[in-house]
C-alpha cells in the first residue's frame, strides 16, 4: 500500500537515523512511503514566533502540493512539523478569510482534506495489526516512553491520546517485549527550540527528563521526535555537566526499536548515527 | 466609571484570547518549565495585561518571558479558563519586534530565529550549516558548538550542499508577502 511521506529538514539533516529507521521499517508491513514532490522547509518554531502568515503560509504549500498529488493521506515522523501541518490545517478550517489569504500568499489551491498522521498514528493504523506476528527478536528492555509537547499538545487541534499521561507509545513497545516503566516526565518539555540560542537551559530541561528516566532503571528512553531526540541525545555532555554525573541511558526513536524486534539491520535504522552509545542493546 | 480597555481589547482582536478570563490561579505558572528562568511567569504576564496600562504592556514586550516561552503548550493544557498563553506569546512577540523592545537578554533567542529563517528563505529548506554561520555571525559565538562537528561529520549528520526546492520563486513571494525582511 503507498502512502504520502512528509520528512522535513531534520530528518534530511541532522536526524536523518529517524528518516532511516521509518524507511526500513515499511517494507517489512509492505508500505511505500512516498515523498510529496517539491515540498518546503515547515518553519518550525522560527516561523510562528516572528510571523503568523508566515507560519502558516509555509505549511500550507506542503499540504496543497500533497493534495495536487492526489496524496489522501501523509505521514509526518517529525512532532514538530506534524504539529506545525496539523495546527495550520486547524485554524484554516476554522477561518474562511484567513484560508483565503493563505491559499492568495501561496498562490496554489487548498482544501484541507488531506489526513495527517504521525508516527505513531501511521504504526497504530497500518502496523500494529500484523506487528506481533513478525518479530523475531523481542525488545526486552525497561523503556521510558517520552512523549515531549507537540505529539500530544495542543489536545483540542491534534486529538491524540492523553494529554497529561499518553500510553501510545507504551502499549506499542509492550507489544515488541519491553517493559515501559512509570516516571513523571513523559510530556515535560525538552527545552525544543532553545538548543543553540539557550543550550544551558536546555541541559536543565533535559537533564531533568533524562535524571528521572534513568533512576527509575529505564535502559532506554524512546521517542518519536528529532528535537527531543537531539536534545537529549547530542547535548548529552551539556547535560551530564548540569547533573554533575554520567548518565549514559541511551535515546532510540520508537521506529528504531520496532525495525530492531522485527529484524531490520540495525545499520540501516542508523543506531551507529547516535551520540550516546547503544550498546546494551 | 468606565475602565480602559484599549490593550486587552487591541489582543483579543488580534489572537481572540481573552486574558480578562484568567482568575489568576497560576497552574499556567506552575506546570511552566521556564517559570524560573522567566523576568516574570504566565501568570503575572497575564496579570499585567489585565490592569490595561501601558507602562505594563511595555514591561511585557521588553521582558524575557515572552522569548523564553517554548510554547510547549502545557499551561494552556491545564488552564481552567484554556486561556491560550502559547498563542499569545506568539502575538507578543512579534509586537516586540514591531517596537524595537526586544530584551537585549533574548537577542540571541531572536538571531536563532532570524537564521533559521534566512536559510530557508532562498531555497525552502533548512540547512543546518548555513543556519549556524550565520546564527554565530549575528551573536559572534564563534566557538560555540565547534567540537561537535568532527563527530557530526563521522556520523554523517552535516550536509553542506543545501537541498533546494524546485519552484524556489514560490518560496521567495510567500516571504516577500508575508515577512519581507529578516535582517
Ligand atoms: S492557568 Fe489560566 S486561569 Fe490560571 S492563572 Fe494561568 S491563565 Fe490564569
Ligand atoms: S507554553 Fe510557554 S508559558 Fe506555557 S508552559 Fe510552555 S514555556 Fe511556559
Amino acid at each position: 500500500m503507498k502512502l504520502g511521506f512528509y520528512p522535513g529538514c531534520s530528518l534530511q539533516g541532522t536526524s536523518r537515523e529517524y528518516n532511516e529507521s521509518v524507511k526500513a521499517l515499511a517494507p517489512f508491513f509492505d508500505i511505500e512511503l512516498i515523498d510529496i514532490e517539491d515540498w518546503n522547509c515547515c518553519g518550525a518554531t522560527a516561523a510562528h514566533s516572528v510571523n503568523k502568515d508566515l507560519s502558516l503560509a509555509l505549511p500550507t504549500r506542503i499540504l496543497a502540493l500533497a493534495e495536487k498529488q492526489g496524496m489522501k493521506e501523509i505521514v509526518v515522523p517529525c512532532a514538530s512539523c506534524f504539529n506545525r501541518l496539523s495546527v495550520t490545517q486547524y485554524e484554516l478550517a476554522e477561518d474562511k478569510e484567513l484560508k483565503k489569504k493563505i491559499t492568495d500568499t501561496i498562490d496554489m489551491p487548498y482544501e484541507g482534506t488531506v489526513k495527517i498522521l504521525n508516527v505513531v498514528q501511521f504504526i497504530d493504523q497500518y502496523i500494529k495489526d500484523k506487528l506481533t506476528e513478525k518479530i523475531v527478536k523481542p525488545f526486552n528492555y525497561k523503556v521510558a516512553c517520552y512523549y515531549g509537547c507537540l505529539l500530544v499538545r495542543p489536545h483540542k487541534i491534534l486529538k491524540f491520546d492523553r494529554v497529561e499521561d499518553p500510553t501510545s507509545m507504551d502499549e506499542l513497545m509492550k507489544m515488541i517485549g519491553s517493559t515501559p516503566i512509570e516516571w513523571g516526565f513523559k510530556t515535560e518539555c525538552c527545552g525544543a527550540g532553545l538548543s543553540v540560542s539557550r543550550t544551558d537551559l536546555v541541559a536543565k530541561l533535559s537533564g531533568n527528563i533524562v535524571k528521572d528516566a534513568a533512576d527509575r532503571g529505564a535502559e532506554s528512553i524512546i521517542v518519536a521526535c528529532p528535537m527531543c531526540h537531539s536534545n537529549l541525545d547530542m547535548r548529552r555532555p551539556e547535560i551530564n555537566k548540569y547533573l554533575k554525573e554520567d548518565v549514559t541511558v541511551p535515546v532510540i526513536y520508537l521506529t528504531q526499536a520496532i525495525g530492531l524486534a522485527v529484524g531490520a539491520d540495525p545499520s540501516k535504522l542508523g543506531l551507529q548515527r547516535h551520540f550516546v552509545k547503544v550498546t546494551t542493546l | 466609571m468606565t475602565t480602559n480597555h484599549a490593550i486587552t481589547s487591541r489582543i483579543q482582536q488580534a489572537t481572540e484570547v481573552d486574558v480578562d478570563l484568567c482568575y489568576q490561579c497560576g497552574k499556567c505558572t506552575a506546570g511552566c518549565v521556564l517559570a524560573d528562568d522567566m523576568e516574570f511567569p504566565s501568570s503575572y504576564l497575564i496579570r499585567l495585561l489585565q490592569t490595561n496600562k501601558e507602562e505594563n504592556y511595555s514591561k511585557v514586550l521588553k521582558s524575557n518571558t515572552i522569548w523564553l516561552c517554548l510554547n510547549c503548550e502545557n499551561c494552556i493544557g491545564r488552564c481552567p479558563k484554556e486561556v491560550d498563553i502559547p498563542r499569545l506569546m506568539d502575538y507578543l512577540r512579534t509586537e516586540s519586534i514591531k517596537r524595537k523592545c526586544v530584551s537585549p537578554k533574548a537577542k540571541p533567542i531572536l538571531s536563532f530565529h532570524k537564521s533559521f529563517l534566512n536559510s530557508i528563505r532562498y531555497t525552502g529548506k533548512l540547512n543546518e550549516i548555513n543556519l549556524i554561520a550565520e546564527f554565530k555571525l549575528r551573536t559572534m559565538r564563534l566557538w560555540q558548538d565547534v567540537k561537535l562537528v568532527p563527530s557530526m561529520l563521522i556520523k554523517g549528520k552535516l550536509k553542506f550542499l543545501p537541498e533546494t526546492v524546485k519552484n524556489r520563486k514560490n518560496i521567495i513571494r510567500i516571504f516577500n508577502r508575508t515577512i519581507k525582511n529578516t535582517k
